[in-house]
């Protein structure tokens, strides 16, 4: 039971890959001194999918929904790195409106992604209420998706050039209702933790890392901002129209549990004044790019038209054939940075389909966040990086 | 009154009042989740009968016919006995707490009190505090890591608050000048002679530190879930659980008994019969016991520690000292 090293016994305790608080099926084996931690190993591998792999075997437009199901809390972000990849590759431009909707709607996703994490990082701390009050309010998300793709979780609503399909004409109400929501429960969130002196002690200072630590673990994303650098791939690297939108990336100072917390309540704030503009703006248009044989033609083309209905026949049994060549398309996940790289040889799948998943790579800081630190500073240290084991696993 | 009649009086109020107290645990667990339910925008339990309340004994329907499991490396003998320790004590200290004034039954004086100690408040301080060996041994026993630190974190805890709640109320005996239960509510006659009012930093006190030591939110570090999955009960099944269970819910409700004898007036109140103002003190309490666990999240280990010795332990010292201080000049 206790392992006798040199001078010192300490004791071995495997905190999962069955445990309430690791997220899913992660593993870290933990080296104990009383209740310090002396020496963490996260342990991955529990959830391995093979969606990489799998991806080269599959047209492009079949990796789809395989994306949503790797960080299976954002999947409109995860549709969106792959889509915008696949048309990096081919050198698509889509319609304005199609950049509006994907911002509205991975907006709305990171939303969503951030408020199961306000209610389970909380909940890992004890304030059991809250994962109940940010699943209602994730509700009204997930009827957003709903009302555009039919599915509520696995939407895999985005398309290489486009969207599925036209939004739907209550989208603005259903939308609106999300951020009035949405709105209401950020206040609430607010006056019960913020100021709440246990909170606060649970996570001031606890599982700190330092600008520079953090750049060297690749962290991305909230962790890497709450430390106080300023990269977001919305500003530095702007994509699928960000530039036009009107949004400040929220910094904080000290790298702990709590500057995390803060600066994803913030970017929730930012993220609906995103979501609004994008709503505002919404342009009229086709909601699809129109590249015959790459991106399918309109259902009513296709019932009236010869061309039409050979483009689509030949897209959906046979694919497309982008040209050779390697893309590298990076997106800001809720989670931080995901990019997705896709080599090309000229045929209809993809040669190799390599992902760079933020929860991955933020993983990697884990032991280096708690070890020092009590067994109570594991669960938030895990919760406040924020990790999906769907992505970690791929 | 003879001796015959003497015994069958005591043994039918040791009846009624352990089946008071077990139905008033079964009961309380539904109202915990009941409540929890209501203030997380939840129904709580609803399909065993009206409002779920037949839902206590379906779960005892189905602890009972769990399988009692012991972990291969288990000490058998301590993990058997060990939910009994925890258990029994627990309910003890209800033989001491004055239920109600004296009745009348059939021409008899009852006094709704199982044995009216002369030092009734030691009694309870002394008994309850042996419910901590329970979960020790619990810990310790059950051969599990998750368990002996839910164990060591308990005992830690338990110890170091002990201490706090025994001096909390030593103001309140001090301005009474009696240990026994029944003398404490009559000197609450009138409103604003409750203890509450006498004694309110003395209130506070009792109240964080009985929180504490019932292991219960935001204090309820022995079984936190989501670091240590339950704590010194996460071996446990069957009835051998759903004695540490029970046991809680009659430490929670024993400590509003306690609360609201010392503190709360005892029964005493307008209108209603004395028995029911106590039962509706001890129900208020017992709501604020879910309405904390609701709100708030958990303290950690060394932050729990620092709080019982650097700020209750002083501060009860010190209500203590000027408690003593002004009894004596005034």
């Amino acid at each position: 039971m206790t392992g006798q090293a040199e001078e010192r016994r300490t004791l071995n305790l495997n905190m999962g890959p069955q445990h309430p608080a690791t997220h899913g099926v992660l593993r870290v084996e933990l080296e104990l001194e009383g209740e310090s931690v002396v020496k963490a190993t996260p342990h991955i591998g529990y959830l391995h999918t093979g969606i990489e792999k799998t991806g080269e075997s599959k047209l492009y437009y079949k990796v789809i929904p395989m994306t949503d199901r790797m960080d299976y809390l954002a999947p409109m972000s995860n549709n969106l790195g792959y889509c915008l990849a696949v048309e990096k590759l081919l050198g698509i431009q889509v319609p304005e409106k199609v950049k509006y909707a994907r911002v509205c709607l991975t907006e709305l996703t990171r939303l969503k992604s951030h408020l199961v994490w306000v209610g389970t990082h909380p909940f890992d701390l004890g304030a059991m209420s809250m994962g109940l009050y940010a699943f209602r309010e994730r509700e009204s998300i997930i009827d957003v998706y709903e009302a555009v793709a039919g599915q509520r979780m696995m939407s895999t609503y985005f398309r290489i050039g486009g969207l599925a399909e036209d939004l739907p004409g209550n989208f603005d109400k259903v939308v609106k209702k999300a951020i009035s929501d949405i709105r209401q429960g950020l206040i609430d969130y607010n006056r019960l933790l913020t100021d709440n002196k246990i909170f606060r002690n649970r996570t001031i200072g606890v599982a700190k890392i330092s600008a520079e630590d953090a750049i060297n673990c690749g962290l991305t994303g909230p962790s890497l901002r709450a430390c106080g650098v300023n990269y977001d791939v919305r500003k530095a690297n702007p994509y699928t129209g960000y530039e036009n939108f009107d949004f400040e990336i929220p910094l904080g100072q000290n790298g702990d549990v709590y500057d995390r917390y803060l600066v994803r309540m913030e970017e929730m704030r930012q993220s609906l004044r995103i979501v609004e503009q994008a709503l505002d703006g919404m342009p009229e248009g086709p909601y699809r790019a129109h590249v015959p044989g790459v991106v399918l033609p309109p259902k009513e083309d296709v019932l009236s038209k010869m061309e039409s209905l050979i483009f689509h026949f030949k897209i959906i049994t046979e694919g497309f054939r982008p040209p050779r060549g390697a893309v590298y398309q990076a997106i800001e996940s809720p989670k931080g940075e995901l990019g997705f790289f896709i080599s090309s040889d000229g045929t209809g799948k993809p040669h190799r389909m390599r992902v760079r998943p933020p929860s991955f790579v933020n993983l990697s800081a884990l032991p280096k966040l708690i070890e020092g630190a009590l067994v109570a500073d594991v669960v938030a240290a895990i919760g406040s990086i924020d990790i999906v084991l769907g992505e970690v696993d791929r | 009154m003879s001796l015959t009649t003497i015994a069958v009086i005591a043994a039918l109020k040791v009846i009624v009042f352990l089946g008071a107290v077990l139905t008033g645990c079964a009961w309380a667990t539904w109202l915990e989740r009941k409540l929890v339910g209501h203030f997380q925008h939840r129904m709580g339990p609803s399909y065993a009968g009206p409002y779920g309340l037949l839902q206590p004994i379906a779960d005892a329907i189905k602890l009972i016919f769990k399988e009692d499991f012991m972990p291969d490396g288990a000490e058998k003998i301590m993990y058997t006995l060990a939910p009994m320790i925890a258990f029994i004590p627990a309910l003890l200290s209800f033989a001491v707490i004055p239920f109600g004034d004296e009745v009348t039954i059939m021409g008899q004086q009852i006094d709704l009190v199982i044995s009216d100690l002369n030092i009734g408040i030691l009694f309870i301080f002394a008994v309850t505090s042996l419910g901590v060996y329970g979960i020790v041994l619990a810990g310790w026993s059950s051969g599990s890591k998750y368990s002996l630190l839910g164990g060591i974190r308990s005992s830690a805890q338990m110890i170091s608050y002990e201490i706090a709640y025994g001096l909390s109320i030593i103001g309140v005996i001090l301005v009474a000048g009696t240990l026994s239960m029944k003398e404490l509510v009559v000197q609450q006659a009138s409103f604003f002679d409750w203890f509450i009012f006498r004694q309110p930093v003395g209130f506070v006190l009792f109240v964080i530190c009985a929180i504490a030591e019932t292991n219960r939110a935001p204090f309820d570090l022995p079984e936190a879930e989501s670091e240590l999955v339950a704590g010194y009960h996460t071996e446990y099944s069957s009835m051998k659980f759903a004695m540490f269970f029970i046991g809680e819910y009659a430490n929670m409700i024993a400590v509003a008994c306690i609360a609201t004898t010392i503190f709360l007036g005892g029964w005493q109140g307008p209108l209603f019969p004395p028995v029911v103002w106590f039962a509706i003190k001890v129900f208020l309490f017992m709501c604020f016991y879910v309405w904390l666990r609701a709100t708030l999240p958990r303290f950690r280990y060394d932050q729990l520690m620092n709080f019982g010795w650097k700020a209750l332990f002083p501060l009860a010292l010190l209500n203590t000292m000027v408690t003593a201080l002004l009894k004596t000049i005034g």
